[in-house]
């Protein structure tokens, strides 16, 4: 049986409308998670660094279980499972919202926020230590020191490997079409379902993701050259 | 909490209905990351070598598959040689052929990446003594060059194998049944235990992953401090 390729059926109409839909609630659900996850990340990544036992304990604990399990495993987790996890309060409050989307954003979060501190760790270590310590005789406190002279410099150091991880969350943002998030590969799939034209369906999403992460990735090389550029000067 | 629920039916998520159906669960989960590594170290290392390689026929269709494959979500490749299967092949392949083969393409792009690195990382010298003292470039490839790279690379081999292993969970997409359909499977079977179902599965997971990732640590270890004594 010979194979029709059909892409115009895919690419216009009501299917090229899903497509956009998809990509448009995949770049949505993966800023949110880009965000809170830089922000959960560099929690961690300071708690680990810090003095307080108990913290550097959960912190360490957390990276290393979020880190080795599948993203699969724990999107089904808060899906399946928050309930009798999260407090009642707050599952009330998801389940008034979007439920999927916010389990979604909540798995990529907590998933991306362990490598991401992992990063930030060891951007940490490239700054020398005794800034940290120089920085305490000034009379900063752990917190203000981090946040006025280690973090800023540290950041500059990790920017490359950080936008990657980011990369890696909008790619690993279509695993939650299983869990009903109607995102471009969800949509993917939709279309294959209706018309059997899944070959094209997952040529023009697999294009749109290409071309996401070539431009990023093209950004991450003009960025380094400057850096470079900067620093020979 | 009903933890019996996950007691009565840990040997189904262990391996399946083995004794009296096919092989399932965490079994089959072992079973795809092994054959994943193993086909993709030698697709790998044959890509990226010819990423590597000076001639531009070579080089730039592995850098056009790196780029594609290391650009794509692995949801979307497990799609494709899941619906591309019947085009090219007029049938449809097993699930797990195809999840396997899937596998196997898309870590091969990222170990084509470690084997160039580590190549590059060798200092420029090996290569030019070893022509020197009459190997043709195969030959020092092969004798001089891969043995060392290969060797500073084997924390990152089993780096990868950690990701390949969580990754096999993306199987369970196209039905492939392991640890992860099993888990929804016993999910869907008993409705009354999720948040343990999947704690049990995610613990699972964890000691895989965790003591390879312990193991790669201590190879690290051992490779620099076997080279602060070599240099």
């Amino acid at each position: 049986m010979a194979y029709q390729f059909d892409f115009g059926q895919v690419v216009s109409g009501e299917y090229g409308q899903w497509l956009l839909s998809g990509l448009s609630t995949t770049l949505h659900i993966s800023g949110i998670a880009i965000v809170l996850s830089l922000g959960l990340g560099t929690m961690v990544a300071v708690m680990r660094l810090s003095k307080v036992r108990p913290l550097v304990w959960a912190a360490a604990i957390f990276t290393e279980f979020f880190r080795n399990t599948p993203l699969l495993v724990q999107i089904f987790f808060w899906y399946f499972g928050s309930y009798s996890v999260l407090p009642e309060a707050v599952n009330q409050w998801l389940y008034a919202r979007d439920f999927e989307f916010a389990c979604g954003v909540i798995a990529l979060t907590v998933y991306t926020a362990a490598f991401i501190a992992e990063e930030i760790r060891s951007g940490i270590f490239s700054i020398p230590k005794n800034q940290l310590e120089a920085s305490r005789a000034c009379g900063l406190s752990f917190i203000q020191a981090m946040a006025y002279v280690i973090l800023p410099q540290a950041f500059r150091v990790i920017i490359p490997p950080l936008i990657s991880q980011f990369l890696n969350l909008i790619k690993n943002s279509s695993l939650v079409m299983t869990i009903g998030v109607m995102d471009l590969t969800y949509m993917a799939r939709q279309i294959e379902a209706h018309t059997f034209h899944g070959f094209e369906a997952f040529t023009v999403s697999t294009m749109m993701y290409l071309t996401i992460s070539l431009i990023v990735s093209l950004g991450v090389n003009l960025y380094n050259r400057y850096v470079l550029h900067v620093r020979s000067r | 909490m009903h933890w019996d629920t996950v007691y009565k039916n840990f040997d189904y998520l262990l391996v399946g209905a083995y004794p009296q159906g096919p092989l399932g669960g965490l079994a089959m989960t072992v079973m795809l990351a092994i054959g994943g590594i193993f086909g993709a170290f030698w697709l790998g290392l044959g890509c990226g070598l010819m990423r590597i390689s000076g001639k531009r026929r070579l080089r730039w269709p592995a850098m056009f598959f790196i780029e594609i494959i290391r650009g794509t979500p692995l949801l979307m490749v497990v799609f494709w040689f899941y619906f591309l299967a019947p085009v090219l092949f007029g049938h449809s392949l097993p699930e797990a052929q195809s999840a396997l083969i899937a596998l196997i393409v898309f870590t091969s792009a990222y170990i084509a990446e470690i084997v160039r690195a580590g190549v590059e990382a060798l200092p420029k010298g090996q290569m030019e003594a070893a022509r020197g003292s009459g190997l043709s470039h195969v030959q020092a490839m092969v004798f001089i060059i891969l043995p060392q790279a290969l060797f500073n690379m084997i924390p990152s081999f089993v780096n990868q194998f950690v990701s390949l292993t969580k990754d096999t969970s993306l199987a369970f997409i196209i039905g492939v049944n392991e640890l992860t359909k099993a888990a929804t499977q016993v999910n869907n079977r008993t409705l009354t235990a999720p948040t343990e179902i999947f704690i049990t599965i995610a613990l699972l997971y964890f000691v895989i992953c965790y003591c390879l990732t312990e193991f790669s640590r201590y190879l690290e270890r051992r490779i620099n401090r076997y080279q602060a004594r070599g240099r």
